[in-house]
């Protein structure tokens, strides 16, 4: 006698603890084995594009905290630069060092959640513990400088918001000499753990040739041994005078951008040393008074200023009319943003370009003939927050 | 090839009438196509030695409600051996169905499936033409610009029905769009009067 049997439909969230989020993924299993994965996404969607096209250009920064949240000045960073290029204005070099120090901060915040976090999906809890006390230290930083521990709405076109407070470079500086030991603490408890290499090496593994036809960027393509950074291959704000490696992966597993990942973070550290080095004294922020608003010393005494001040932040600054394309390295891959300008106070059309989008995308592809446990392992991976994805 | 106005020259020389202009700013190539040769400019550039453009990096479409030729459909690609990145553009109208790039880039799939959902523009040959932001049953496309910010429908749990309805969007206080643009330009027509006094003398 046969017996028909039927692939089971699963349902993996929107409510599970690692989905990292709010990801509905369908998965079609035979056995334990996974055929198809259809991941729903769109539960975060907010229409953040929609949102900026409504906004002047100043208004439309904190909208870029809110898409990738474990990094938000990586991602005002990208809207920034655009700006400034269709504006046509330079930054100065002091806040070019603040604007690379808080993103190396944002990559470490980025890279510690997720290292750790993969590491909880597959078992291991004590390094998100040690893990998170690192990322509070961080968080109090970028608390210190913007007022906000994670929505910072730091940077501006022509530079940032404002200078550093008395002795936040020193506490930086210090941070960097003892983060290297929790970074080999975390190692101690994980490269070399059997359980998670078990869970970790050939799993969900990438070609070269994949990488490129699934758009990936960042860790994931650097996993598979593309040698690919935007900070090195298209520098922008001062990382050309910046000395830093690129980790590359060899097998394109799991494992492989974990290890880019630790790697990573420690010539972040190393960055970060080296802009305290180099940064000395000066403006901060365009000297420009049509495009950065005046001190609040200036106001006070500056009919010129006090008028500059209501402009800006009633009508905002018009941006020629113009279109481009800027991308960083956010922590997650390559972060762009495509911006049409009218002429007007608004972006006639902002289009944001969420790297964790393309890696999503290719989780059929990535878990097919895998085990349903692998699901986590593989989605902790990709590095996916839904705040950049849904948009 | 790494110079991008040698780069500008053989795509002009290779696909000659196919495109119908480039421009290079801001260190990028821009490229404008038709739909019709559309399918073939993207082969050239993926396959050819000296342009390489291996990687689809967004898809995107800009509309405007004003023009005739209504959406301007937007390919950013990206070369990694020549660093280089490239726009291509065609515009369509309002109903037009344009082709899918699935079948030559695969990570094209949900971003066309974006597109179709923000404006509504479908796609010939594409795999799985679902909406993939928006809500399951959702009508309108938001991201056109004659779809209000507000949106037309509001979502809330109801006691009485015990489940979650859609409702018709009731705000107390409409959304209010405050145009501050003035016509004070600045300081220019200071220079300005001072150049004409510099010819006068």
């Amino acid at each position: 006698m046969t017996k028909k049997i039927k692939n089971l439909n699963l349902n993996f969230g929107p409510q599970h603890p690692a989905a990292h989020g709010v990801l509905r993924l369908i998965l079609e299993l035979d056995g334990e084995v996974v055929e198809k994965a259809d991941p729903h996404i769109g539960l975060l969607h907010r229409g953040t594009e929609k949102l900026i096209e409504n906004k002047t250009y100043m208004q439309a920064v904190p909208y870029f905290d809110r898409l990738d949240y474990v990094a938000p000045m990586n991602q005002e960073h990208a809207f920034a630069l655009a700006t400034e290029k269709i504006l046509e204005i330079d930054v100065p070099i002091r806040a070019q060092y603040i604007r690379v120090i808080f993103c190396e901060i944002g990559r470490i915040l980025s890279h510690i959640l997720n290292v750790t976090t993969q590491a909880m999906d597959v078992g291991a809890l004590t390094p998100t513990l040690w893990g998170f006390e690192e990322r509070e230290k961080l968080m109090g930083f970028y608390e210190r400088v913007s007022g906000s521990r994670l929505h910072a709405n730091y940077f501006r076109a022509g530079g940032v918001h404002q200078d550093l407070p008395q002795g936040l470079e020193e506490d930086i500086a210090e941070f960097c000499e003892t983060f290297p030991k929790i970074i080999n603490d975390l190692e101690s408890l994980l490269t070399e753990n059997r359980i998670f290499k078990q869970r970790n090496v050939d799993i969900g593994i990438v070609t070269k040739q994949d990488a490129l036809d699934y758009s990936f960027s960042g860790v994931m393509i650097r996993g598979s041994g593309v040698p690919w950074d935007l900070r090195k291959s298209q520098p922008y704000d001062c990382y050309k005078q910046l000395d830093f490696k690129i980790p590359v992966g060899k097998n394109g597993d799991c494992y492989d951008r974990y290890l880019c990942r630790i790697e990573e973070m420690k010539e972040s550290v190393s960055i970060i040393k080296q802009c305290l080095s180099k940064m000395e004294k000066g403006p901060i922020k365009s000297l420009d008074g049509k495009i950065s608003p005046p001190p609040k010393k200036e106001i006070k005494q500056s009919m010129e200023a006090l008028i500059h001040h209501f402009k800006l932040f009633t009508e905002g600054y018009r941006v020629p009319k113009d279109e481009i394309y800027t991308a960083v390295e956010a922590p997650k891959g390559e972060f762009g943003v495509y911006l049409i300008s009218d002429g007007s106070n608004k972006p006639y059309k902002c289009k944001i370009r969420a790297p964790g989008f393309s890696h999503l995308q290719s989780m059929d592809y990535l878990i097919k003939g895998h085990m349903l446990a692998d699901v986590p392992a593989v989605l902790g991976s990709l590095d996916i927050v839904f705040g950049e994805v849904d948009r | 090839m790494q110079n991008l106005i040698d780069l500008e020259k053989k795509i002009n020389s290779e696909l000659t009438t196919k495109i119908n202009r480039t421009e290079i700013k801001h260190n990028q190539i821009y490229l404008e196509t038709d739909k019709d040769d559309f399918i073939d400019v993207v082969l050239f550039l993926k396959t050819n030695n000296d342009t390489k453009f291996r990687q689809l990096i967004d898809i995107t479409v800009t509309d405007y409600p004003e023009k005739k030729q209504r959406f301007e459909v937007v390919y950013l690609f990206l070369s990694h051996e020549f660093n280089q990145r490239l726009i291509l553009k065609y515009t369509i109208t309002e109903n037009e169905i344009i082709p899918s790039i699935t079948s030559i880039f695969p990570g094209a799939n949900w971003m066309e499936r974006e597109v179709f959902d923000m404006y509504g523009v479908s796609f010939k040959d594409h795999p799985d033409l679902r909406r993939i932001l928006t809500d399951y049953g959702f009508e309108g496309h938001p991201l056109r610009k004659d779809f209000p910010l507000t949106g037309h429908t509001e979502v809330r749990y109801s006691e009485d029905q015990k489940k979650v309805i859609n409702e018709p969007v009731k705000l107390e206080q409409n959304y209010r769009n405050f145009d501050y643009e003035s016509p004070w330009e600045g300081t220019k027509y200071i220079k300005e009067e001072l150049d004409n006094n510099d010819k006068k003398n």
